[in-house]
């Protein structure tokens, strides 16, 4: 099936960074995309308003755009992959009101576009420990943590991807590439979304829960799937972001620069904090957990080991 | 031909003041087999039995037909009647017209009386084809199984051996004493929960008429009502707990050791093991998975120091098969596991507890001596934050049902921690207080006013470990203010889940259970401890959530309920029962399936269906199943029904 891209109304422009690291990535494991030809907004924010299906009209434009070509539908911004995604659901569940919709937008879409995340095809495609193998660049400098933010996961039923009070797949793949996890508390925490716009105190105070508690545990890199939280953490994290303790990144960039990507196609140019410096120490460091060579497992490597062990302790 | 006689009860105005009886009753008598009708203020009433009675005598009538209320009411005072003046009750028959005419029907009185007259009309029709039928007798055996030792089967097996008859206890576990075994202290007075319940323990061991079998599982129940066949397995204990002194010197000297269930993992016990000091009975047992010998041959301590040679490394399970007459089933609940609430931690923060391991924490016998220490490094905790309805009341994360207990348990831990930790405070997460027994509000209220528990009305986002601390983020809606506790230590009241292995016990016993797991009962309100199955009943949480008073209320039901079925040699079954056209039926087992008694079975060499008339309910569902209409239902045939429809 083939995967069309859309690339959303950020990635072109403020999140180019992901956009250009994400395309990257793809071309260097073999990931064939298409940017769709015609694509209009995804509707941004999914509207609550279930009962009309109308308000969902734009992302099922997009969806019957896909369809007629008979493929399916990629993105990266979790804002366009969560609209997208619960659109189509939206769309399967009034299947009386299909006639009108499709007579409106001109097209016979059935609702059946799957809806992916690069995250997931990293994750059910290619497969951590493929992927481990392909790393050029382990980054052992990195302590990566990961931050999921409301919409990659939510709702569970409709969007079904990881469990979303327990989320593993930026774990693991950070793992694959070589780099220290750090465990914290709030990593599923809200980094303050639009309140950004209206409350600058709230948002600050919420952000900087989020990235103290991450700095605590040790964490040099924070990594998003979204274009909102990195713009927030960046904007709103004070000193430290100032101080250049923590660097926010799309989890592309990162990728792209482990899978041995040039640098310029590595994203890292829009960011509020000296990366560069932090990417060459990493990079001159040895890997944390030896890419490539270990499979990376489930869960944290403090409980593998645990597990391990007991049956030693039995018998010794 | 037959001679039918119709009775139209009054019933004070309820019905007469509708229909138009003097109406009905010329129309009744016109009716083709009646040669009998009257009508009278109360029929119920002894006059009114009186001429009843004196009718079928004088008119030799072989059928009646009575109209008046449900036959729910008064079906079994007049096919009384009907037998002392001779004639077989099942040629007696009521028509509803109260409930179901005059009471509905009270603006359009002519369209009653009509209704009436029809009614009247189908049920004579009806009962010229009725037979007489004879119930059968079954001899009763005077045992009772009960299954599961906590305070709820204890209390059944008690009762029912104070009654007079043998009691077969069988408990899965090592000891009895269930969950109630494990708990500190108890709402709403205080007491230990040892010191009420070892007594107990100690005389259902001791009881002349229970035998106890531990460590024992119910593999198999055949038979029915008044003669159950069970097989019971007794699970391989290595040890003979008959010989064995329980002095506990093995227990002493093994080295193999493993997390202990009845701590609930909060220390270790031996592979050799009781679960308490209390125990009863208190002779261990070895847990073959994690003992030395057992596992790779090596060891054998247990052995050499047991100067009895109570240790047999060779023993294996053991099969009884005993017959009862009745059977209650009182085996309890367990927990919902933490492992369900990722957002609490998914039972990896050492320091998030469940209500039963706090009930240990805070028990003398426990891993702490009662005193209440947190698990991570043994401090003190200062701050302690309870959350209720953790699963409860939340189906989508847990269950529907509200656990019932929870609220009365955290008060009460709340208000024992206070009691140990003085300068401590602690918080309550709730949704609701539900605190609807005796004494129960006035112990929450004091709860809040002597040990200062503060409550928060709201729910609890989020648990995570920081700075040592459990940080509980939460809300308080009340005051609409997000919370946030830095605590040493939480406790979730976990709803409460029908016991593991709950569904195969129903299966085994073929006795339905609710959505919810738990087991049915007949009916809610008028049979609540009794199946669908006669001979078996139901006590304490295996039935419902439900407190200790409760429980042993339900236990003590349940063992009269046992008592009353044991009281007679014999017993009466159904007479209305199914019955199979041979010459009809094809052997596909569609009755079978549908039977909700078990009375249906396949004789496979005959290549028939057959009824077993001792647990036929008469309920009818195998003749709606029956494709080749093979099987009737004694005395309400398909012929009587369309017969019935005919006059309507
Ligand atoms: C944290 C907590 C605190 C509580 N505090 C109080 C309190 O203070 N006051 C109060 O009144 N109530 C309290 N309760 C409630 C109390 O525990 C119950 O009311 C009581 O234990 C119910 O007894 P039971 O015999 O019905 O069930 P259980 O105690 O669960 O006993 C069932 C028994 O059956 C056995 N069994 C299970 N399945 C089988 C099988 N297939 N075959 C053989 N045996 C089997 C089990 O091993 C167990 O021994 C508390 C409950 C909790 C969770």
């Amino acid at each position: 099936m083939k995967t069309y891209y859309y690339p959303g109304c950020t990635l072109p422009d403020k999140a180019r960074d992901f956009d250009t690291s994400a395309r990257a990535c793809c071309e260097l494991l073999g990931l064939e995309l298409e940017e769709m030809e015609r694509w209009v907004c995804c509707g941004s924010a999914f509207k609550l308003d279930h009962k009309n299906i109308m308000q969902h009209l734009a992302p099922i434009r997009n969806l019957a755009e896909v369809h007629k070509e008979g493929g399916r539908l990629m993105t990266l911004c979790v804002f366009c992959y969560n609209s997208l995604k619960r659109a189509n659901y939206a769309f399967l569940a009034e299947p009386d009101k299909h006639e009108v919709i499709n007579d409106f937008i001109e097209s016979d879409y059935d609702g059946k576009v799957p809806v992916v995340h690069l995250l997931e095809m990293l994750k059910d495609e290619v497969g951590f420990e493929a992927l481990a193998e392909k790393v050029k660049r382990p980054l052992g400098g990195l302590r990566v943590a990961p931050f999921y933010g409301c919409l990659l996961l939510r709702p569970q039923e409709e969007i079904g991807f990881e469990d979303p009070e327990n989320p593993t797949v930026m774990e693991k793949l950070f793992e694959a590439l070589g780099a220290e996890v750090v465990s914290y508390p709030h990593r599923l925490e809200c980094c303050g979304s639009y309140l950004s716009l209206k409350d600058r105190d709230h948002t600050t105070s919420m952000v900087t829960r989020v990235l103290e508690s991450a700095v605590e545990a040790g964490a040099n890199a924070i990594v998003t799937s979204c274009p909102m939280c990195n713009f927030n953490f960046e904007f709103f994290g004070g000193e430290l972001v100032a101080r250049d303790t923590i660097h926010t990144f799309y989890f592309t960039e990162l990728l792209a620069l482990a899978l041995g990507a040039d640098r310029k196609l590595c994203g890292l140019e829009q960011h509020e904090t000296d990366v560069d410096r932090l990417i060459d120490e990493a990079l001159a460091a040895p890997a944390t957990a030896a890419a490539g060579s270990e499979t990376a497992g489930s869960g944290t490597s403090g409980a593998r080991a645990s597990g391990d062990q007991a049956p030693d302790a039995r018998n010794g | 031909m037959r001679r039918i006689g119709v009775f139209c009860c009054w019933c004070g105005s309820n019905i007469a003041g509708v229909l138009d009886l003097d109406l009905v009753l010329q129309e009744a008598g016109k009716l083709p087999g009646v040669v009998h009708a009257e009508y009278y203020k109360y029929f119920c009433s002894q006059p009114g039995q009186d001429m009843i009675e004196e009718a079928i005598r004088d008119n030799e009538l072989d059928g009646v037909v009575i109209a008046a209320c449900s036959p729910g009411m008064h079906e079994g005072t007049f096919r009384k009647a009907a037998e002392r003046a001779g004639m077989n009750r099942f040629q007696l028959e009521i028509v509803n017209v109260r409930e179901q005419c005059s009471w509905v029907h009270q603006l359009d009185k002519e369209a009653a009386t009509e209704k009436a007259i029809r009614l009247i009309a189908a049920m004579v029709e009806k009962t010229k084809q009725n037979e007489p039928l004879t119930p059968g007798t079954a001899p009763v055996v005077q045992r009772a199984l009960v299954i599961g030792a906590g305070i709820s089967g204890m209390q059944a097996a008690l009762d029912i051996a104070d009654g007079g008859r043998e009691v077969v206890l069988v408990e899965k576990e090592p000891s009895i004493g269930g969950h109630m075994a494990q708990l500190s202290e108890t709402f709403p007075t205080l007491d230990c929960s040892q010191c009420i319940m070892t007594p107990r323990m100690v005389e259902v061991a001791q009881h002349e008429n229970i035998r106890l079998m531990t460590y024992s599982n119910v593999e198999e129940v055949t038979g029915s009502v008044g003669n159950f066949h069970v097989k019971i397995r007794t699970k391989a204990a290595y040890v003979d707990r008959d010989t064995c002194t329980g002095c506990g010197l093995c227990i002493e000297k093994c080295p193999a050791k493993a997390p202990s269930e009845f701590s609930r993992g909060l220390e270790t016990r031996k592979a050799i093991y009781v679960n308490s000091p209390q125990a009863v009975p208190n002779q261990p047992v070895i847990d073959a998975e994690h003992c030395m010998y057992l596992t790779d041959g090596k060891c054998g301590v247990c052995k050499k120091v047991c100067e009895i040679g109570a240790i047999d490394y060779e023993q294996t399970d053991r099969m009884e098969e005993i017959d009862v007459g009745a059977i209650v089933v009182a085996t309890g609940y367990d927990l919902y596991e933490q492992e369900n609430f990722p957002e609490f931690g998914g039972g990896e923060i050492p320091d998030v507890i469940d209500g039963l391991q706090f009930e240990r924490l805070n028990s003398a016998s426990g891993p702490t001596q009662g005193r209440i220490l947190r698990p991570s490094d043994g401090e003190e905790p200062k701050q302690i934050v309870f959350i209720q309805c953790c699963g409860s009341r939340d189906p989508e994360n847990g269950v529907a049902y509200c656990s019932r207990i929870c609220c009365m348990y955290t008060g009460k831990q709340a208000m024992l921690y206070k009691h140990k930790v003085h300068d401590g405070q602690a918080y309550v997460f709730y949704m609701d207080i539900r605190a609807g027994g005796k004494g129960y509000e006035e112990f929450i209220q004091r709860g809040i006013e002597e040990t200062n528990t503060i409550y928060f009305r709201g729910r609890v986002s989020r648990l995570y470990r920081e700075n040592g601390k459990v940080m509980v983020s939460g809300v308080d809606t009340l005051s609409g203010e997000t919370i946030e506790i830095p605590a040493d230590m939480v406790v979730l009241a976990t709803a409460i889940l029908p016991s593991r292995g709950a569904a195969e016990v129903a299966d085994k016993l073929n006795i339905p259970t609710s959505d919810s797991g738990f087991f049915a009962e007949a009916h809610v309100k008028l049979r609540p401890v009794e199946t669908q199955r006669r001979g078996i009943f139901l006590a304490g949480c295996g039935q419902a959530p439900k407190d200790i008073p409760d429980s042993v209320a339900q236990a003590g039901c349940a063992a009269s309920k046992a008592l009353g079925l044991l009281a007679s040699r014999t017993l009466t079954t159904e007479a209305q029962v199914a019955v199979v056209d041979e010459e009809r039926c094809a052997a596909c087992g569609m009755c079978v399936t549908a039977c909700p008694y078990g009375s249906r079975t396949l004789d496979e060499e005959r290549n028939v269906a057959e009824v077993d008339e001792s647990l036929c309910e008469g309920c009818g569902a195998c003749v709606a199943a029956c494709l080749n209409k093979a099987c009737e239902l004694k005395n309400l045939t398909s012929r009587q029904i369309s017969t019935m429809l005919g006059e309507l």
